[in-house]
């Protein structure tokens, strides 16, 4: 096809050969320049290398070591209900230090419950914030919300335990709560009485709390997709929304994941706020409304007051099961983002 | 069948720069049209303007009228009706990473809800081989992510997923600078197959693809189209001084 003969025109043939004079002209022949001494005079810096990576080395196993030291801790201090409890411990409800009868299962649940509800209402909202942010908002009201957003992180966990305790509840108790079992009261989730703290008003605040950090985390990482992958899905035709999906949150699903798991780790240990609002009560909830218990909640509410080395080590012991929970959700979340990612890899062009 | 595309008095900003000055031309279907130039002349904003593009940057403006066959792109369609119907290859390679080969080259397709199976997978193979990329690829199309080819199967596969969408206008920037000359040469074969159907726009620093590909030629100096006539005429006897200079290469 492309056979056709070009026609006679003044595109002038490639020039190949570059003429003598200008491979010398630049510098003289002899003399090298000053810079290339000086890079030349530079060795080969091995050992800086070599001291730099063992430096880092070192920095690295801090870690490890810090993880070990910890759990070892938690084990030694807590053998006496190791001991006495054994695996039951975990699985088992029952909290009365006066009999001597411990079991962390009541926490355990407060806590994956109430973080998993955290998320399920945080994340969703999040996003919206980081999509916003990023596709959507006029720039000059950019610089403004995301101060707002990175504001919201830094506000103290106790003060939005008061804020929860003052207009939490009551919007909880008497305009939330009557709304949700009117409209929601099919699926059994909203029973029995409801004083506006429980498990419902801890995920609500725990939601609020991690929201900023996944959002702002959310919209860094969109805001590293390189324009170019949302020019292609626009060139083809996609709407707003279509480049969003395909061009920003396809690309950047890894690093969503990971902003959730963050958050996800953040509620998991939120203390304070929880404890003023959950209802601290060491029982596995029937209802959203009903009053539980976490497990960082229980360590700073008992712990000043534990008396016996039984309750101490009961207590120490929950520390570990919290300690535990982390590390399993971890390992599920990397397990996620491993299955999402097989196939095709998280490089950007 | 392509349309023809007309330019009139188009000018194009980035922010207060005056990227674009006064453009005005006619390119006619069914042929191809070269535009050459310069860097930084304005050829990759033209041919963005022409589908609608440029506006996707927040700082930039166009004004003007551009007719695409009877409809004039700015007044009488959306963006996102006229991108349905330009299809684009861009200056750098842009596939997307997180999907695989065959899903790059239907994203065009998936994205409006087509479905049908079986075309699917025969768009996937005529497209790839229009843009000469399928016997690199076929035994991989599902496995292989979009970003884990070379940059110049980058290129192709892009140029694959424009053309598999059967756009009425295509709009080619400098869709083979990152090529070598056998791959080069199956894109201007592509072209010349390509341009029994569609009106095709390429730009180029390559005099010689221009000369090989287009029966049009306009030349771009300093955000304005200092010439536009048929190549042959161009490339042997042009009217404007600073066009003989730039092709003969005694510019600037
Ligand atoms: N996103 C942008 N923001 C601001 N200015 C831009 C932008 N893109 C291009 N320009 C400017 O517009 C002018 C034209 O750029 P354009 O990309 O159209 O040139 P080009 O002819 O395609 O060059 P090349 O051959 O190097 O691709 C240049 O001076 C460039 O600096
Ligand atoms: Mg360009």
């Amino acid at each position: 096809m492309t056979s056709e003969p070009t026609p006679q025109t003044l595109i002038p043939a490639p020039q190949l050969q570059i003429s003598p004079e200008k491979l010398t002209s630049a510098r003289s022949e002899s003399e090298p320049s000053a810079v290339r001494l000086f890079l030349n005079s530079r060795g080969s810096s091995g050992l800086a290398d070599q001291g730099f990576a063992a430096l880092m080395l070192l920095c690295a196993c801090s870690i490890f070591a810090i993880v070990g030291f910890i759990f070892v801790i938690l084990v030694l201090r807590s053998r006496l209900s190791l001991a006495q409890f054994g695996s039951h411990f975990f699985t088992h409800t029952g909290w009365d230090p006066v009999s001597g009868d411990f079991g962390a299962f009541p926490f355990i649940y407060g806590t994956l419950v109430s973080s998993l509800l955290a998320l399920l209402i945080a994340v969703p909202l999040a996003l919206g914030v980081a999509i916003f942010i990023t596709e959507l908002c006029p720039r000059r009201l950019k610089a403004p919300i995301s101060f707002l957003t990175e504001l919201l992180a830094a506000i103290p966990s106790v003060v939005y335990g008061l804020w929860a305790v003052f207009v939490l509840v009551p919007i909880m108790r008497d305009q939330l709560g009557p709304f949700l079992v009117k409209y929601l009261g099919w699926t059994h989730l909203f029973e029995g009485a409801n004083f506006g703290v429980g498990l419902l008003t801890a995920s609500i605040i725990l939601a609020i709390m991690i929201l900023p950090i996944i959002s702002s985390l959310t919209r860094d990482i969109m805001q590293a997709v390189p324009n170019s992958q949302r020019e292609a899905v626009l060139a083809l035709g996609a709407t707003r929304w279509e480049m969003i999906r395909i061009g920003v949150l396809r690309n950047s699903r890894i690093g969503i994941v990971g902003a959730v798991m963050l958050g996800l780790g953040r509620a998991l240990g939120e203390t304070m706020a929880v404890t003023m609002v959950i209802g601290n009560h060491p029982e596995v909830p029937h209802s959203l409304f009903a009053p539980g218990y976490t497990l960082a909640s229980v360590i700073a509410n008992e712990f000043s007051e534990a008396t016996g080395d039984l309750y101490l080590s009961a207590l120490i012991e929950i520390g570990l099961a919290l300690f535990l929970v982390t590390i399993v959700v971890n390992a599920i979340a990397r397990l996620m983002v491993w299955a999402v990612t097989r196939g095709a890899p998280a490089r950007i062009s | 069948m392509g349309v023809d595309i007309l330019v009139e008095s188009l000018n194009a900003w980035y922010g207060t720069t005056h990227t674009l000055q006064d453009i005005n031309l006619r390119i006619p279907a069914n042929h191809a049209t070269a535009l050459i130039g310069p860097s930084g002349c304005g050829k990759s904003t033209f041919v963005r303007c022409l589908n609608r593009m440029h506006e996707t940057n927040p700082d930039a403006r166009a004004t003007g009228m551009v007719r695409m066959g009877e409809i004039d792109i700015y007044k009488d369609a959306s963006p996102v009706e006229i991108r349905r119907r330009v299809g684009m290859v861009f200056q750098r390679p842009n596939p997307f990473p997180t999907m695989s080969i065959y899903d790059n080259v239907i994203s065009g397709l998936k994205l409006n809800g087509f479905r049908n199976r079986r075309i699917l997978d025969e768009t996937v193979e005529r497209s790839l081989k229009q843009a000469a990329l399928w016997e690199e690829v076929k035994d991989d199309l599902k496995k292989k992510s979009g970003a884990s080819l070379s940059g110049g199967q980058q290129q192709r596969l892009c140029i694959a997923r424009a053309v598999a969408v059967d756009p009425e206008v295509l709009l080619m920037d400098e869709p083979a600078s990152a090529l070598d000359p056998v791959s080069t040469s199956k894109i201007e074969d592509l072209i010349f197959h390509l341009k029994a159907q569609y009106t095709i726009v390429i730009v180029t620093h390559n005099m010689q693809q221009a000369a090989r590909v287009a029966e049009n030629t306009g030349f771009f100096l300093s955000g304005k189209m200092v010439e536009f006539d048929s190549t042959h005429k161009i490339f042997t006897n042009p009217r404007d001084k600073r066009t003989e200079d730039y092709i003969t290469g005694r510019f600037g």
